[in-house]
């Protein structure tokens, strides 16, 4: 799809919030296409909810616009913005049937009866929440009360759907289903969404884009393999990727990495600006990019390790090693036949790495 | 299949008369009796003629039950210069007791959900005022609320009593349910305005369906407190529309005549009733209410 030519669904515009004189968001600028899913990820506390809460017209901003459909809805109310939002803790009120919470709204914005039941029984039926209308929110389960509360944002016919990590208070089991049925559903409306998560999972599988956020700001903003594959800097490759990259510290010198325990000599490596030699680098390497077994050979450089630990996670094995007391992550194939205290043959792969300046902590 | 075995098995066998609970049951029962006394010798009392009173038996049951002096003290009692019982003062209490309550819950509730819910600039500053103003003794406040209800005209009328409940019940009502409303999630509120709901649907369509135990809470304090007052009824009010406790006050220490004691004790039980009967209707919503609201910061 040729981003270019979809014209923008969303715009935040040179935006800030303070609480008091607590900075949260700074002059942040994102624009989000037509159709578009995008998810903010970061750890907690780092305003996520925050610029969520502004998008949706929840939180006054202290600086900055805010375009939604071609509209500046800077100074608009919650429900003339055109979204629905949904919660982690559902929200759903408590004291109406499923019925009455989908139609809340509606009534609010006085749409005539007739209407309110034609687009009840449209969103019951894409969510599959036909049989519970007429029950109240305590007598559903957690994934009943969070489709329910999607059903509320569905009803109102909204452009933009907005959600605060809405899978957070689920079980393991239900939060993949309930992801998958999210996707669908986005396939299905082809809406504008909005989602916020610290869950890199949901992030990575979910996202069209992924702007991942640090203290208010925008670290990167990317498609997940992009984000995966050539994180920007340091923070966003050790954020993405579970476990997490392996970093070495090392100089360069005419293109070849050296470190105390291992040199790699980068010429397969793109760099985005060409380093001056002597420089003091960070070298990324994911632990699934170190191969080993059979395919370490293919490798176009080999090194050799001895074999500290193993976790056998069944559909991989995570195996903690040791280059002359430089501490390496690899994952290995779950069946691999490895144990403690052997030396391991590994290859890297240059193409595949990341390479930080140790002081700015951006990519070369 | 009933022979005794050794290995402990199954439910754990529970006894009934262990020490602990002697202990415990032994106490309750004294405290119970320590309350309970005083309210026996006055129902016995109440039932007793003048006779049998000066018997000075006062814990025993009457010999001849009547009800002569519950009678009295409803409709023949003198209080000053009425002689129609306390059923004046009873009717006089409901007139102050209604529009007080209902008036005070209402108000307060509105401004506890302002407070919590829609914080403006200067809402913490307006909240502590408010707060002090429930720790400054009333008593020093007595006389400039004279000046003020007879400079509205109000000055001896039932509806400048109402008004004095109505303010003075505020600062405890108002933190009672802005702790309420500040427990309830927040992202339900969220949710609401983007539903489209304003200051007085998220009011009343939202927080009240769910407020009920709070409600109760207040409906209790004032109940109790407006009907209990003495103070402010026979300072704002004049004779003839004093509230029950006044009335009550004027019966039991009048000077002129026997002390009818039978009588004195009918007219307290019928006081006390309304506070008690309260008690007794909403005890368990009272308790879930208390715990609900009452706790959370
Ligand atoms: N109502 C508030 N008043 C003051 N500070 C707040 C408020 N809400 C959030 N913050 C602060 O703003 C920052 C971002 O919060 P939030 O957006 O909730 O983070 P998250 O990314 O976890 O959703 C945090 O440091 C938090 O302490
Ligand atoms: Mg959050």
């Amino acid at each position: 799809m040729d981003k270019q030519n979809i014209p923008y669904s969303v715009q935040i515009k040179a935006l800030g919030l303070k609480f008091g004189e607590h900075k949260v968001l700074e002059d942040l600028n994102l624009d989000i296409h037509q159709g578009e899913f995008l998810v903010l990820l970061g750890s907690s506390g780092c305003g996520k909810s925050t610029l969520l809460n502004c998008i949706a017209g929840l939180l006054e901003i202290s600086e900055g616009q805010l375009w939604i459909q071609g509209k500046n809805v800077t100074w608009l109310e919650p429900s003339e913005r055109g979204i629905g939002m949904v919660f982690q803790s559902y929200a759903l009120y408590p004291q109406m049937t499923v019925r009455g919470n989908l139609s809340f709204g509606l009534k609010n914005a006085k749409v005539p009866p007739a209407e309110i039941k034609k687009r009840i029984e449209r969103a019951a039926e894409i969510l599959q929440i036909q049989a519970l209308l007429e029950r109240k929110p305590a007598a559903l389960s957690g994934g009943q009360r969070q489709r329910v509360a999607i059903g509320r944002a569905l009803v109102r016919d909204v452009d933009v759907f907005l959600f605060d990590e809405p899978l957070s208070n689920l079980d393991a089991k239900l939060r993949t289903d309930l992801r998958v049925e999210i996707k669908r559903l986005h396939q299905q409306l082809q809406n504008t969404m909005i989602y916020v998560t610290h869950d890199q999972i949901e992030a990575m599988t979910l996202a069209d884009r992924i702007a991942i956020m640090r203290g208010g700001k925008i670290m990167q903003l990317a498609a997940p393999a992009e984000i995966y594959n050539r994180p920007k800097n340091l923070y966003v490759a050790d954020f993405i990727g579970s476990p997490s990259m392996n970093f070495i510290e090392g100089e360069l010198q005419n293109g070849v990495f050296h470190s105390p325990a291992f040199t790699l000599n980068l010429q397969d490596y793109a760099f985005i600006t060409s380093p001056s030699s002597g420089q003091k680098v960070v070298l990324g390497l994911r632990p699934e990019h170190i191969l080993s077994g059979t395919q370490a050979a293919t490798a176009s450089q080999q090194i050799t390790a001895r074999i500290d630990l193993v976790e056998p996670m069944g559909s991989d094995t995570l195996v903690y090693a040791q280059v002359q007391g430089q501490k390496l992550r690899v994952r290995m194939d779950g069946q691999a036949q490895v144990t403690a205290g052997e030396m391991l043959s590994l290859g890297l792969q240059p193409e595949r790495a990341s390479v930080f300046d140790r002081s700015s902590e951006q990519r070369l | 299949m009933h022979a005794e075995t050794l290995e402990p098995h199954g439910p754990k066998p529970k006894r009934h008369f262990s020490r602990t609970n002697i202990m415990l049951y032994g106490t309750l029962l004294l405290i119970s009796i320590y309350y309970l006394m005083p309210l026996w010798v006055m129902v016995m009392t109440s039932l007793k003629g003048m006779p049998e009173v000066r018997l000075g038996h006062i814990f025993a049951p009457p010999i001849e039950v009547t009800f002569e002096p519950w009678v009295k003290a409803w409709s023949q009692a003198c209080t000053g210069i009425n002689c129609d019982g306390l059923s004046r003062g009873f009717w006089n209490s409901v007139q102050i007791l209604i529009p007080s309550a209902v008036l005070s819950i209402m108000v307060a509730s509105v401004n506890g959900y302002a407070l919590a819910n829609w914080k403006f600039k200067g809402s913490e500053v307006f909240f502590t005022i408010l707060m002090l103003g429930a720790f400054i003794p009333y008593q020093i406040m007595i006389y400039p609320i004279v000046i003020l209800l007879r400079e509205l005209g109000l000055y001896g009328g039932l509806s400048g009593l109402v008004l004095v409940h109505t303010i003075f019940g505020m600062p405890i009502l108002t933190l009672l349910f802005r702790n309420y409303f500040a427990g309830i999630p927040e992202e339900l509120f969220k949710a609401a305005r983007v539903d489209g709901a304003g200051f007085w649907r998220i009011y009343f369509r939202v927080l009240l369906p769910m407020s009920l135990p709070i409600f109760v809470v207040a409906i209790i304090l004032q109940t109790t407190g407006i009907w209990n007052d003495f103070l402010f009824g026979v300072i704002y009010t004049k004779p003839d529309l004093y509230p029950m406790t006044v009335q009550l006050n004027n019966i039991v220490n009048s000077v002129q005549g026997v002390k009818e004691y039978n009588v004195n004790m009918a007219a307290t039980l019928l006081t006390g009733a309304v506070p008690l009967l309260i008690y007794l209707v909403s005890g368990k919503l009272f308790v879930r209410g208390i715990a609900a609201g009452a706790v959370k910061g």
